[in-house]
């Protein structure tokens, strides 16, 4: 495991190596070298199954993180790969010559989070939303209640309570006065 | 549908692509015709004892229908079956929460179901938004989008809610309060202005029958 950090760090400058448990393990790599990177791994480390690729948004450093998890099944080994993107221009290498299967998560990722992977199949075509017309829902400056308010109809007179005052209140209404 | 009783609506099936507009019907959907006291009273009480729900499970609630047709609770007693399709069934089961998805799918369903049917909401999210108040794909109240005859509150309603409500539907269109359809005629426009309000790529018919 050594020889894989030390190369990995040599040749595409991987850094901030975790072993999260036994068998997983997540490191950092620029956003540029990223391809390249994933590419090495597939081929010359043994990581050849993508299990998932996903974004997460780190609005407090203006950024996105991608994860890209990758399987080394001969060796039991689970890798995830981070990267970080800057939150106002979100565009990224599409993988999807790398993995057949990546180009859907990158349309979910164009959809939910607006970053776009210029060259991957699909990626501008809606993926679970119908005629949205918002901006990207899981961003998390996206007020989704204040959008709700003001598209959807409401019934008037909902209330809120706490449950645990409300069960307070029900069960030991002695206690109340 | 195009004899002579019917006069083309305001609405013109603009969602759809030119050569395939004239497929669809173009008039708005007319109220029951009703017939005399007597013939009323008793085709309303068999109405009442075959209720023909659609097999459209519309959200998470639908699974409270599988333990509502199987042995324990068993609907089929009380004359209740699903069916596969619209046409075959006069009473639709909202199971639920509705996305601006599935409300695409509801509108269409609800249209082609023939006449004199009825609108079963089960679940908080249908009356007033349940847990998905403040979802961004989410509508807050079905009522808004087609016309609703019974609410069962719940989240879920458990099988016996179910029958309660079902027995509920059933005390109404014996006693001729169904109007879901003709309300659904009389306010037509007003039911579609609000379904294109939350449906933003309106492409499918104006008119589903």
């Amino acid at each position: 495991m050594k020889e894989l950090i030390t190369s990995l760090a040599n040749r595409y400058g991987v850094r901030d190596w975790k072993d999260l448990k036994a068998g997983q393990a997540a490191c950092f790599v620029d956003s540029g070298r990223l391809r390249d990177c994933l590419r090495w791994l597939r081929d010359e480390a043994g990581y050849a199954h993508l299990s998932f690729a996903t974004a997460i948004d780190q609005l407090e450093r203006g950024v996105f993180t991608l994860t890209y998890a990758l399987r080394n099944h001969e060796r039991g080994h689970s890798l995830l790969v981070h990267s970080e993107i800057d939150r106002t221009r979100p565009v990224v290498d599409s993988i999807h010559r790398l993995w057949a299967q990546a180009w859907t998560y990158q349309r979910e990722m164009k959809e939910w989070y607006g970053i776009d992977f210029p060259g991957s199949p699909r990626v501008d075509e809606e993926f679970v939303l119908e005629g949205w017309q918002g901006p990207p829902m899981m961003r998390r400056d996206f007020d989704s209640l204040a959008y709700s308010d003001a598209t959807y109809a409401e019934r008037p007179g909902r209330a809120s309570s706490d449950p645990a005052e409300h069960m307070k209140r029900e069960l030991y209404p002695e206690e109340q006065a | 549908m195009s004899d002579k009783h019917s006069i083309p609506g305001p609405l013109a099936n603009e969602g759809l692509p030119l050569a395939e507009r004239g497929l669809f019907c173009d008039a708005p959907p007319r109220q029951y015709q009703r017939a005399n006291k007597i013939t009323e009273a008793f085709w309303n009480w068999a109405r009442a004892q075959s209720l023909w729900i659609l097999g459209f499970g519309t959200g998470c609630g639908a699974i409270e229908l599988r333990p509502l047709m199987t042995s324990r609770f068993d609907m089929y007693r009380y004359g209740i079956q699903p069916r596969p399709t619209p046409r075959q069934s006069s009473v639709f089961v909202i199971g639920g929460y509705a996305s601006v998805k599935t409300l695409k799918r509801i509108v269409r369903s609800y249209e082609q179901m023939m006449g004199p049917k009825f609108v079963v909401a089960l679940g908080s999210c249908t009356i007033n938004g349940g847990m998905y108040w403040d979802s961004y794909n989410t509508i807050k109240r079905i009522d808004q989008y087609i016309p609703v005859d019974v609410y069962i509150a719940g989240c879920m309603p458990r099988p016996e809610a179910l029958l309660a409500g079902f027995q509920e539907l059933k005390r109404i269109i014996r006693a001729g309060r169904g109007e879901g359809q003709n309300e659904y005629a009389r306010k037509f426009e007003w039911y579609k202005a609000n379904q294109k309000q939350v449906i933003k790529d309106w492409n499918m018919p104006d008119y589903n029958w």
